[in-house]
């Protein structure tokens, strides 16, 4: 029978199906960090048990460390615990930790496929939900919680119900101005924050063949935001060629072996998902959102729809979401003013992402009265924009490059955006305080974000290009 | 923590918004403990209390009037991240059932393991629930899991629900799936050494 890409991966990694319930699935690789696995470790702890296979695990430190002078102790009481409990437990459980001052620190889904951990064919879990980036490669990757963390440090399984499958096929050219990003919020914008719920997606098509593993990783990213278990693209050329020569990627004799398997990696022809959507790439415009969950996404030509567009049984939860961000129904969103750009996240943290907001700032400087920070996604990241001169573009416009971490995207750290202020975010959330205490967030791609810093204003990239 | 679940029955608490992520069930900067246990206090922080921590009076969760062991909630409940802390604040606070049409895979996930039972109903069913709890706060709803039926008592209408065999059988027993898990290790290692 032919098979779709999510089942010849799946089918692969079933130890066991229980009776009336999920299936047994065997994990090749394990991603921890600091805030969802103390709780696991106890557990093992209280059981009196080792971590079955260690050598599959692998730690980093991200969501709660300081993005300037990481050389200094964590100032942050209960942070700084956290990231210690870390250290232990990866010690006493003989784990390997990418940890603060490592070169190879970094949010956790920027290190994984940087360094070659991640690969095509693998099911990959961690206890955080954007493990669905990794599905960029031709993954099954998902989040999962710290009782499953606790069953897979345990026994390297999981226990899963075999999700929906959907494809969302993206054909066409691109408009100028739009990325992986506009495409994401576009796609999520259509299908809503929870139109994807029970699935597991694969993207396909032109558009999606024609991105870089970054744009493909922040599709992936994304997934999550409409409800899905997670997404993945089919490995190719592009693929291997990212992953070629990195770190922990295999090589000579292994790598041609290993390229042999990923490239039966697809989806057959006539095979049948439960859902199936198509979008026209030249639809897509640039996005922002207006609202609080990553849905409420329009173009940025367009405007927050009034009342009347909205179903009366929706209708609390989006005034509920307009009064919180201080925006009135059926307005133009350009032209609105904004007092920080957070660049940064696992969404748009990679270098090519810097690249691209340095290419586009070069020479310009950021309007006054808005506060820009880049925050990069790891060690390397940093290490690379500061040697290929990216780091000097965003000095000279004014943009403050800060150390790797998951920072402003959730606030775990300093970095909160203050109450009643807003953000333009390269993040993933706009959810109600998600970068501090009554901060207000509107997600875009680096260049829109970009465009704002230059303008401190919500402005279409297209009239600075 | 009750780690088993029969039938319960109890007043819900009507929490009328759609698309409850985890970060308003309990938002990032209290994760950071090390333990289970203590998360109740901050749930629904922001929607609950001001900045300084004097309850905001419109919220629910702070009328006294309503009160009971069953969150009722919006479509789309639990979206967002990934984190068990949201189940285990729900959990602590001293809910045991939440209902809602529709919940974000993970969440419910981490409710089975946290014996929190997720009950999915139809959107009918969920405006009677919300109708009735308006009309009477202390309507009685009851949630009876060997049977995968609800009921809101007194007015007779009920539902049944849906329950993989497996999750029920460890929500009704008190079974944890690393239990299992730990139990077919053999079975496990028997698989790694057909893979390689
Ligand atoms: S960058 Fe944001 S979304 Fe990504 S792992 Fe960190 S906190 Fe989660």
């Amino acid at each position: 029978m032919n098979k779709t890409l999510f089942e010849k991966i799946w089918d692969s990694h079933v130890v066991k199906t229980i009776d009336g319930g999920p299936s047994v699935i065997y994990v090749d690789r394990h991603f921890i960090h600091e805030v969802t696995s103390p709780q696991a470790f106890a557990g093992l702890k209280k059981r009196n048990i080792s971590v079955f296979r260690p050598a599959q695990v692998v730690a980093t430190a991200d969501h709660n460390v300081p993005t300037i002078e990481q050389n200094l102790p964590i100032k942050e009481e209960l942070s700084r615990l956290q990231v210690e409990a870390l250290k232990r437990n990866c010690a006493d459980f003989g784990i390997e930790l990418y940890g603060l001052g490592h070169p190879y620190q970094g949010i956790v889904h920027v290190i994984g496929p940087e360094l070659g951990i991640t690969r095509p064919g693998m099911t990959i879990v961690c206890g955080d939900s954007h493990t669905s980036t990794h599905g960029a490669f031709g993954a099954i990757a998902f989040g999962i919680g710290t009782s499953e963390v606790e069953m897979v440090l345990a026994t390297q399984c999981v226990l899963q119900t075999k999700p929906k499958l959907m494809r969302i096929n993206v054909d066409g050219e691109l408009n100028r101005g739009v990325v992986a990003k506009d495409i994401i919020l576009y796609i999520i914008s259509k299908i809503s924050a929870s139109g994807a719920t029970g699935y597991f997606v694969e993207y396909a098509g032109s558009t999606i063949r024609g991105l870089s593993m970054e744009g493909r990783m922040t599709i992936c990213n994304m997934s999550i935001e409409m409800g899905a278990r997670g997404g993945m693209v089919a490995p190719d050329e592009i693929t291997f060629s990212y992953m070629k020569g990195r770190h922990f990627t295999p090589k000579n004799q292994d790598w041609d072996e290993k390229i042999a398997y990923w490239s039966t990696l697809y989806s057959e022809d006539h095979v049948l998902f439960d859902s199936e959507i198509n979008i026209n790439a030249s639809e897509i415009e640039p996005m922002i959102t207006y609202g609080t969950n990553p849905g409420m996404g329009i173009a940025i030509t367009g405007h927050i729809p009034s009342l009347e567009e909205i179903s009366d049984q929706e209708k609390p939860s989006f005034e509920k979401s307009l009064q919180y961000m201080g925006l009135q129904p059926g307005t133009d969103i350009r032209g609105k003013k904004v007092d920080y750009v957070f660049i940064g996240s696992c969404t748009n943290s990679r270098i090519e992402d810097l690249r691209m907001v340095a290419s586009f700032v070069k020479g310009k400087k950021k309007a006054a009265g808005v506060e820009v920070w880049v925050v990069p996604g790891s060690k390397q990241v940093e290490k690379q924009a500061i040697e290929e001169g990216i780091g000097k573009i965003f000095e000279d416009a004014g943009f403050n490059l800060r150390q790797p971490g998951c920072s402003a995207c959730l606030g775990m750290n300093e970095d909160k955006i203050p109450a009643g202020k807003y953000c333009i975010s390269t993040s993933n959330r706009n959810f109600e305080g998600r970068q501090g205490p009554n901060a207000r967030t509107m997600l875009a791609s680096p260049l829109t974000a970009a465009a704002a810093a230059i303008t401190g204003r919500i402005t279409d990239v297209r009239d600075l290009i | 923590m009750s780690k088993s679940f029969t039938t319960i029955r109890s007043t819900g608490v009507p929490l009328k918004i759609e698309n409850i992520d985890t970060d308003q069930i309990i938002p990032a900067r209290f994760l950071k403990a090390t333990t289970r246990e203590g998360f109740g206090q901050n749930l629904f922080r922001d929607w609950r209390f001001y900045s300084d921590g004097r309850p905001k009076e419109g919220f629910i969760l702070n009328d006294p009037g309503y009160h009971g062991k069953i969150l009722v909630a919006a479509k789309n409940f639990g979206c967002g991240s990934s984190r068990e802390h949201a189940a285990w604040a729900i959990k602590d606070y001293g809910f045991d059932v939440v209902i809602s049409s529709f919940f974000a895979d993970i969440f419910k996930n981490n409710a089975l393991n946290n014996f929190l039972l997720p009950v999915t109903v139809s959107e009918n069913f969920l405006q009677l629930i919300f109708d009735a709890i308006r009309q009477d706060a202390e309507t009685l709803i009851e949630v009876n899991l060997d049977k995968q039926l609800i009921q809101l008592a007194g007015i007779g209408t009920e539902e049944k629900f849906e329950i993989d065999n497996y999750k029920k059988t460890c929500m009704l027993n008190g079974y944890d799936d690393i239990d299992y898990l730990l139990s077919i290790t053999q079975e496990i290692e028997k698989f790694e050494a057909l893979r390689i």
